[in-house]
């Protein structure tokens, strides 16, 4: 049986705005991959917890509420602290460019924005995953 | 015993998940973990969660989850979601009505993909059961998918089945008589805040008098989410059945039915892996073919002699 690439696409933070990450969720079921989609307003420890409990291969997360800064390295952070060092960690939103290198410093493999279209995103975790 | 059993029988989460994902995939060491943990499960009450799309069945596993809490139960979670039939991809969603208990250390929910599985299950769902047992959940909650009429199977495996229905189906219930009826260990009428349950529920009562047998009729409980309604009536209705299967002996013939299930199911996966491992197929056709073209033996009992191999 081919190994199915699980993704956890979360909501961290206050933002009320999960379009995106619906559409980004959708495209990658339609790319073959098993999505746990976990809704709005996560905190850190709970998109960790559920990141150890369904063993998913990437975590994407999304957020326009300009908290990124804080909420993705938080993620980043803990999952290290996990020893979940395989996951693959991909982001999303409204990130302005300048904070890109400091993400991916974090830990962040990358970054995507408005517009970016849904196959790079496909493409790029097919690539990049870890194990 | 590999070290990875020895942290899922220590209730380690990460190497639970990672069993699971073993199994779920059919990769090196899951068997090898399966058979070292099968002697330490047996303890866990199952409880399976089946009804119609929008019955809010993962609404419900989370009210029952938190009851069984309150008791200082361990609690699992298996919630299935459809994988479609086209890309091979899911969307798993059931966690968005589950996410209080996410950081919860005695609550483990797990999502699956029906990965091609008909019957509202999927097929390792037998091992991750015996994965949550043995690293010592209490109780094990598998929300089926959202199902129709004939999607049945989760009897197999559960101790409790519970069929949720919700107000307004009308004369659908009719149509559930066949297979759901069936099945049912008790019925839950949810969604009892909207217009229509005691509708629902004399439906439901009239067509189980026509069925119940003596010895015990199906409850009907009517909850309601929105107003923390019926969760209690549930629990204790969900205990009398336990204590119903117990004294009854049903309880054991259940557990062996799943078994039963169990072992065909992990029949038919292999002789499908090598059915369709063609490499190893034509190794061992090719062995016969020689003996064939030299008549030394016919097609028909090369035939007989591989599939004995296979079968033995």
């Amino acid at each position: 049986m081919v190994r199915k690439i699980r993704v956890l696409v979360a909501k961290p933070g206050l933002d009320g705005h999960d379009r995106g990450a619906k559409i980004v969720a959708r495209a990658l079921r339609d790319a073959g991959m098993e999505v746990v989609y976990t809704g709005l307003h996560q905190t850190a420890q709970q998109i960790v917890s559920t990141a150890i409990q369904e063993d998913v291969d990437v975590v994407g997360l999304s957020l326009l509420s300009g908290a990124h800064m804080t909420l993705f390295i938080d993620v980043a952070i803990l999952l290290k602290e996990k020893q979940m060092e395989d996951v693959l960690i991909v982001g999303g939103g409204i990130i302005p460019q300048e904070d890109v290198p400091h993400l991916k410093k974090a830990g962040i493999a990358e970054v995507f924005g408005p517009g970016t279209p849904v196959e790079e995103i496909v493409d790029y975790i097919k690539k990049n995953v870890k194990r | 015993m590999s070290e990875l059993s020895r942290n899922v029988l220590a209730g380690d989460h990460r190497s639970i998940a990672r069993l699971i994902t073993l199994v779920e995939n059919d990769e090196p060491g899951a068997v090898e973990s399966m058979k070292q943990i099968h002697r330490y499960t047996g303890q866990a009450q199952i409880i399976g969660v089946t009804g119609v799309m929008g019955s809010g069945k993962s609404s419900l596993i989370f009210e029952l989850a938190l009851a069984f809490r309150a008791e200082g139960k361990k609690v699992g979670i298996i919630a299935i979601d459809p994988t479609s039939p086209f890309s091979g991809g899911a969307l798993l969603g059931d966690r968005i009505r589950m996410t209080d208990l996410s950081t919860d250390s005695g609550v483990f929910i797990r999502s699956m993909g029906t990965r091609g599985m008909m019957g509202g299950l999927t097929s390792s769902l037998y091992d991750v059961v015996e994965i949550l047992d043995a690293a010592g959940m209490n109780v094990i909650l598998i929300e089926t998918v959202g199902v129709g009429q004939d999607e049945v199977d989760i009897v197999k495996i559960a101790d409790t089945t519970l069929v949720v229905l919700i107000p307004g189906l009308g004369d659908s219930v009719q149509t559930i008589k066949a297979g759901l009826m069936e099945i049912a260990d008790i019925f839950v009428v949810n969604k009892a805040d909207k217009p229509g349950v005691e509708q629902t529920v004399a439906e439901l009562e009239s067509m189980l008098d026509l069925v119940s047998k003596a010895e015990r009729r199906t409850p009907i409980v009517a909850t309601s989410i929105k107003q923390k309604k019926g969760i209690k009536l549930l629990v204790s209705k969900i205990s009398e059945h336990q204590e119903y299967l117990k004294k009854s002996q049903s309880f054991d013939k259940r557990r062996r039915q799943r078994y039963e299930a169990e072992l065909i199911e992990i029949i038919r996966k292999r002789l499908m892996g090598f059915i369709f491992d063609e490499k190893k197929l034509k190794k061992t056709v090719d062995c016969c073919i020689d003996q064939i073209s030299k008549k030394e033996l016919d097609p028909y009992s090369a035939a007989d002699e591989i599939l004995g191999k296979i079968l033995k």
